[in-house]
């Protein structure tokens, strides 16, 4: 019973990973990317989650944060890149 | 493992995975980045969180094995996922994506720090 529900729940997951795919490939701006670059990234963490569930370890609970803290720091790096132009300015004063 | 457990389990799996869905719905069908972040910033964190809530619970109840991780994770995504949305609609407004055609008011076009913010690396 709790594995059926699982991999139903991996499914829709991975159905939910394709249709953030398509907007990656087809989004008009960059920012639409990002945005669904990151939704993709909080989605694996889920996956991951599931995967753990139906192999019945616990050995690769550890990634879930370690992805969340990728996730994050990826998006910060990006969105300092659209807004300033650098993402580590070395600019003594300001 | 017994019947309660197992049933919260299965709902809030079921819950993140159909939170996760929706998610992913509104960022293929709503009109500019503003509306597809708004969709995906919540609805995605909502769910994730959920998703881990149940794995939690199932390997406390099957193992009596308290995973800390899995909880600084729940905590971390509910903390980081708004944070990064609020970035990447900021960066979106100050690199110049326009909004929706539809859309009838921008109180951040009069806004002044986001002037200064968006004058300052030109």
């Amino acid at each position: 019973m709790l594995m059926t529900i699982v991999l139903i729940a991996i499914l829709c997951i991975s159905v939910a990973i394709a249709g953030l795919i398509y907007r990656v490939i087809k989004g008009p701006t960059t920012p639409d990317r990002i945005v669904a670059l990151d939704a993709i990234g909080i989605n694996l963490v889920a996956i991951i989650a599931l995967v753990s569930i139906a192999l019945d370890t616990n050995a690769y609970l550890e990634v879930i944060l370690l992805l969340g803290i990728l996730a994050f720091i990826g998006t910060v790096a990006f969105s300092k890149y659209l807004e300033k132009g650098v993402i580590i300015e070395n600019e003594r004063d300001r | 493992m017994n019947g309660i457990a197992d049933f919260f389990i299965i709902v809030f799996i079921l819950l993140g995975a159909f939170l996760s869905l929706v998610a992913a719905y509104g960022v293929i069908r709503l009109p500019d980045v503003y509306t597809r972040n708004h969709a995906a910033s919540k609805a995605a964190t909502l769910g994730v969180m959920s998703v881990l809530l149940g794995s939690l619970i199932f390997f406390y109840v099957k193992d009596g094995y308290f995973n800390s991780r899995v909880l600084l994770g729940i905590v971390f995504i509910f903390m980081t996922s708004p944070v990064a949305g609020h970035l990447i609609s900021r960066a979106a407004y100050n690199s110049g994506v326009k909004l929706w055609g539809q859309s009838v008011q921008d109180d951040l076009k009069s806004a002044p720090h986001m002037k200064k913010t968006a004058s300052k690396d030109h």
